[in-house]
Parts: structure tokens; sequence; C-alpha cells
């Protein structure tokens, strides 16, 4: 995907490095929503990892706070074309979350409060590339941006980052989830538009 | 044909679902009926009512529809260069009114 013929459109954007083609830089930070916004009370948040087996790892409000967590700088992508550079978050890696956790799934997918799914390569979420992260700027995470907390995987679309998670079930084989199963592309690589089916 | 905020107001912020007239200009691309007059039911709980009737979140990487009895999701249309991609699974049938029928 050429970067010359998109900026043959004609509307043309704030050109920056780091964006990666097809986009366009925001400093606001749009809410994208699939349904309503849950709001999920903190003693009743629950993260469940799930592996190909069926052998269950578990983590309540309490627990999932006492793990070691990152602070993270990262630039995210939007399919609907928008980008941000520099977002500041702090969660769980989730190489933590699977430290003990036996597998040897290639694939995954991750799940929401309100029944969203995305799928997601093991590999992509491993070393140090994803979180599940509960601030932004400093703050608690606002529910409408996918708090208590969400999956920050900022090298893919940022639909793949799914707000509300609970849990991240480990398979064999690659599947759908909400968005790729109505068009979206199966990995969502920004750097190589891979927006939709085929792309 | 318009849409309007559900609740009733006049700003449609992020989280609000417009009605499923919302989906005509795209449904119409696809259709050569009025698809908003369709009868959808919904796969989650049967449910049958007009499509227009349907909650329609526009502010996502799609229009996402879901039924307004069960809140489950419809239909999903998006929307790339050149296609449209429509996913009906959450409905179990549309049953399409045709002019002379
Ligand atoms: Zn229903």
């Amino acid at each position: 995907m050429g970067i010359i013929s998109r900026g043959f459109g004609g509307r043309r954007r704030e050109s920056v490095p780091g964006l990666p083609p097809g986009q366009y830089l925001t400093h606001d930070f749009p809410v994208l929503s699939a349904g309503p916004t849950p709001r999920i009370p903190l003693d009743r948040w629950r993260f469940t990892v799930t592996t190909e087996t069926g052998e269950k790892t578990s983590w309540d409000w309490k627990e999932f706070q006492a793990l070691p967590a990152e602070d993270v700088t990262v630039d995210i992508h939007c399919v609907t074309k928008w980008s941000k550079l520099g977002t500041t978050w702090r969660g769980v890696s989730i190489e933590t979350l699977l430290e003990n956790v036996d597998t040897v799934a290639e694939y995954s997918m991750v799940h929401s409060f309100g029944g969203y799914t995305t799928n997601v390569p093991l590999e992509d979420l491993l070393d140090g590339k994803a979180w599940i992260a509960y601030q932004f700027d400093g703050e608690d995470l606002h529910p409408e941006h996918g708090g208590p907390a969400r999956l920050l995987i900022p090298h893919l679309y940022f639909w793949k980052s799914a707000k509300w998670v609970n849990g991240l079930q480990l398979m064999p084989e690659d599947e759908p989830g909400f968005w790729e199963a109505a068009g979206y592309h199966m990995y969502g690589d920004p750097w190589r538009e891979q927006r939709y089916q085929g792309d | 044909m318009t849409s309007t905020p559900l609740d009733g107001s006049s700003t449609a912020g992020g989280g609000l679902p417009l009605d499923g007239n919302a989906m005509a200009g795209d449904l119409r691309e696809i259709f050569a009926v009025d698809v908003t007059a369709a009868r959808y039911v919904c796969a989650g709980c049967t449910h049958t009512d007009a499509v227009g009737t349907l909650m329609v979140w526009p502010h996502s990487p799609g229009l996402v529809a879901r039924c307004p009895h069960c809140s489950d999701v419809v239909i999903r249309v998006v929307r790339a260069p050149g296609r449209v991609f429509l996913d009906l699974r959450g409905s179990v049938r549309l049953e399409v009114p045709l002019e002379g029928g």
C-alpha cells in the first residue's frame, strides 16, 4: 500500500512520522462502542485464562492488582483511521498472567463483559507486546474506554485491544472474533494496512 | 430517512444507539428493497419486529444492530472500500415485503 497514492486523495492531514499508512493524527480519544457500556463493580470483576485443555486460572480484582504492573507509553492506531501517539498506560503484561499457565496453544480468543470477542495469535500477546491495562494517563480507566480493565495490544489495530476484558481462551486453531467474523482482518497489522478480509 | 437516538436526546455520543433506520443507506446499496421495513427474528430470543426498530451503534468499526428485547447482536454491517460485509448470524430470518406481493 503506497503512502503516495494515499496522499493523493486530497484530504491532507497532519503528516507525522510514526503514522502507519492511511492514518491521521488525533489528540482526543474517540470512543467507539459496539453496544452499551457495561458497568462492572470491582467486587464482581474477574479475569480467567482458560487453556486448550479446559484448565482455568483466574484472578479477582484484588489478586490482579497485586500482580507486578508496568507503565508503558505506546502509539495506538484505530482501523477507523485515527492514531494517537505517546499514550501512557499502566497494566499487567499477559506474559505475567501466563507465567504459570501450561499451554501449547498458538492462538487465543479475548473475551469481554458484554460478549465482545477478538482473536489474537498467542505469540503477539507475549514478550512485552500486550497488557491488561487498568490506568490511562495516570488515572483509573474510565468505563467508556474499557474500564475497569482492557487489553492493550498497540502493534495491532485498536479493535484488538478489547475493552472490559474478562477472559483469555487459548486455542489450537485460529477463530474469528466479533469484528473478524463480520469482515475485518484476522490479524490487523496497521503497518501492512490489514483492515479488511483480503487486505 | 432519518435516525434518532433512542433516548430522545439530540447529541449522538459514542455510547448512544440510533434506531435501525441508521442502516438504511448501507443496506439500500446491497438490496433492491427497503430492508428497514423487513421483519427480523432475533436468534437470541425470537423477538420479531421491523429492522428499523433495532438499536444501532454507529460509532464503531461497523454498524452493530442489537435486538431491543435481549440486546443480542442481530445484524452487523462492515463497509470496506468497494464492498460491504453483512453478518446476519444473529437473525433467524428476514421477512422482506415485496411491492405488489
Ligand atoms: Zn433478542
